[in-house]
């Protein structure tokens, strides 16, 4: 009997099976996972109670980073002034303080600068059509320059009136001895996923990133939506900032340096592609807790420090060697 | 009563003069080839119909009410619907997402609204089975055929109630069997009450499908007869100028 039309149309043509297969974020997981049962058995050290503490906890920086990048590399740009930003708003807030304000004082005008930052960038790039590698690339140099000049290039480690509560607020562990910067990346991962898959918002991000002439000609606010996704950017990198200040206890201008090719990392193993209209917040956290894993295994394993740069690069490299695999067979 | 009549409509940029008082009205239901050379002023005068131009004289009306766009978004919101030669298509974007891009259904109360995905898979599949294309709605669009592709931003005409549909170049870069396809599209367009006005360089399209054919030269209309009583000598002759005229 010939097939109609309708079956032809009710048909699936991906089980939900062959697509977690067909990800990368699916097969990054697995390499997460083989890691540490290899170490657990490999290494005394690895799972204990106070290992995975802190790897947890240093995970998370670079993660929320990398949740805010996701929007801006689904869009097809790239942010590389994170680090810098990073930098600039624990300065901000760790100055406002120490100045003898309170901590909700402190943490406003830390967002503030952020969020005006990442306006900045967004406008420069969607309204006058500069590059965005350009534009970030600048901010990058700008933001910690400003971070020097807000501290006379001194570290800050008194907080004022509110030192004791900022502490608490990034190096305490208030719900199930679960890390305090740990949850609020897992709240920040569910809205990101939230906000990617559920709204109008999300819908159009992956639409520019995939076409943005043809999103621009089908109505899409193409404009106020990159602004939108470069302050999302800047904002992420000013909670990381101000959880930072918090589970460290002072801030120097150096804090953050770098960290914005981190960032884009783990991005990158996590499956988002840097030309555009891919990308999860569940791979963001994955790719950042690879890069961690890996970091945390080098030193535990007695493998010298210096190697680290190399594996790293190496889990790019074959991320992206994956997805390059999927797509020759694709195009046979 | 014409669903849209142009009257005496004429755009100049500085002093080149791109259309020329042209008039022309296009009843529902009716499928209107438009053909000229490259620079005769076809997609001048479409992008005057799609509000990405306003017309330096002349006026437009839609259903004897004057039609004035400022942007495309209000051709829109008049029934005016324009498939864009290069389809305008997100290729990581699903066939249902691609149909409701810029306007996404949502569920919720309030400013608490979230993608409605079960209602946009099903009025898109739904759509699709209208056309009688093999499209399904949940493929993403960059694994689909050329024809697919063009069901897809077809499908997008559909969604409100169109009144006239401009497609520019639907067939200048696909297969053989899927011109079929879209002619076919085409004839079903027509047989909801759409007026279909198609933009084409490629003659057997427009006589096979066409029921009538306006011939633009230099930003002039020097032809606007039914397909019946013209043939494909006579717009090649209208085309190049070796016909001056037929009115």
């Amino acid at each position: 009997m010939a097939v109609t039309l309708d079956q032809t149309i009710a048909q699936k043509q991906h089980t939900l099976l062959s697509r977690i297969f067909a990800s990368q974020t699916f097969w990054v997981v697995i390499a997460v996972i083989l890691a540490c049962l290899f170490l657990s058995f490999a290494t005394d050290a690895f799972a204990t109670q106070k290992n995975l503490y802190n790897i947890t906890r240093n995970i998370t920086f670079v993660a929320i980073i990398a949740l805010g990048m996701t929007f801006v590399i689904i869009t097809g740009g790239i942010d590389l002034s994170v680090g810098s930003v990073l930098c600039l708003c624990s300065m901000v807030l760790a100055v406002t303080m120490h100045a003898g304000y309170s901590i909700e004082v402190g943490i406003a005008v830390s967002i503030a600068t952020a969020l005006i930052i990442g306006a900045f960038n967004g406008i420069l790039i969607a309204y006058l059509g500069f590059p965005p590698f350009v534009v970030t690339l600048g901010m990058l140099s700008i933001a910690r320059s400003l971070a020097m000049v807000a501290s006379n290039n001194t570290v800050v480690f008194q907080f004022g009136p509110d030192h004791d509560k900022l502490l608490a607020l990034g190096g305490g562990a208030w719900v199930f001895g679960i890390a305090n910067p740990v949850l609020y990346m897992i709240l920040l991962a569910l809205i990101t996923g939230f906000i990617l898959r559920w709204t109008k918002f999300g819908r159009h991000i992956f639409a520019i990133g995939g076409n943005e002439h043809a999103a621009t000609l089908t109505g899409v606010p193409v404009k106020q939506i990159k602004v939108a996704v470069y302050m999302i950017s800047a904002l992420a990198a000013g909670i990381a900032g101000i959880i930072q200040t918090g589970w460290l206890g002072a801030v120097t201008t150096n804090l953050g340096t770098g960290m914005e090719l981190q960032v884009i990392a783990a991005t990158v193993i996590g499956g988002a592609n840097l030309a555009g209209g891919v990308g999860t917040a569940f791979g963001a956290i994955v790719g950042a807790a690879l890069i961690e894993v890996i970091r945390n295994s080098l030193g535990l394993l007695g493998i010298n420090a210096f190697w680290q740069g190399v594996f790293i690069g190496g889990a790019i490299l074959l991320a992206v060697l994956f997805d390059r695999i999927r797509n020759f067979r694709r195009n046979d | 009563m014409a669903v849209l009549e142009l009257t005496n409509i004429s755009k100049h940029f500085g002093a080149i003069q791109a259309v020329n008082d042209v008039s022309l009205s296009i009843e529902p239901g009716q499928v209107v080839g438009l053909m000229g050379d490259n620079g005769a002023g076809k997609s001048t005068l479409v992008k005057m119909i799609a509000g990405n131009f306003r017309p330096s004289h002349g006026t437009m009306q839609m259903d004897g009410k004057e039609l004035i766009l400022h942007k495309p978004v209000e051709a829109r919101q008049h029934g005016i619907e324009i498939v864009h030669q290069d389809l305008a298509l997100c290729n990581n974007l699903t066939a249902a997402a691609n149909v409701y891009l810029g306007r996404e259904l949502r569920r919720g109360v309030g400013p608490f609204r979230i993608l409605d995905y079960a209602a946009m898979y099903k009025r898109a599949g739904q759509i699709f089975a209208e056309l009688k294309s093999e499209t399904r709605p949940r493929d993403l669009v960059k694994q689909m055929s050329g024809g697919q592709r063009q069901a897809v931003a077809i499908a997008r005409t559909m969604l409100s109630q169109a009144k006239i549909v401009l497609m520019d170049e639907p067939t200048a870069a696909i297969s053989v069997r899927q011109v079929a396809e879209v002619l076919n599209l085409i004839r079903h367009l027509r047989d909801q009450g759409i007026a279909v006005v198609l933009i084409s360089h490629r003659m057997p399209d427009v006589f096979d499908v066409a029921d009538r054919v306006i011939v633009m030269r230099r930003g002039r209309k020097v032809a606007d007869k039914t397909i019946a009583s013209s043939s494909p000598e006579e717009v090649t002759g209208l085309i190049t100028g070796a016909i001056e005229q037929v009115l």
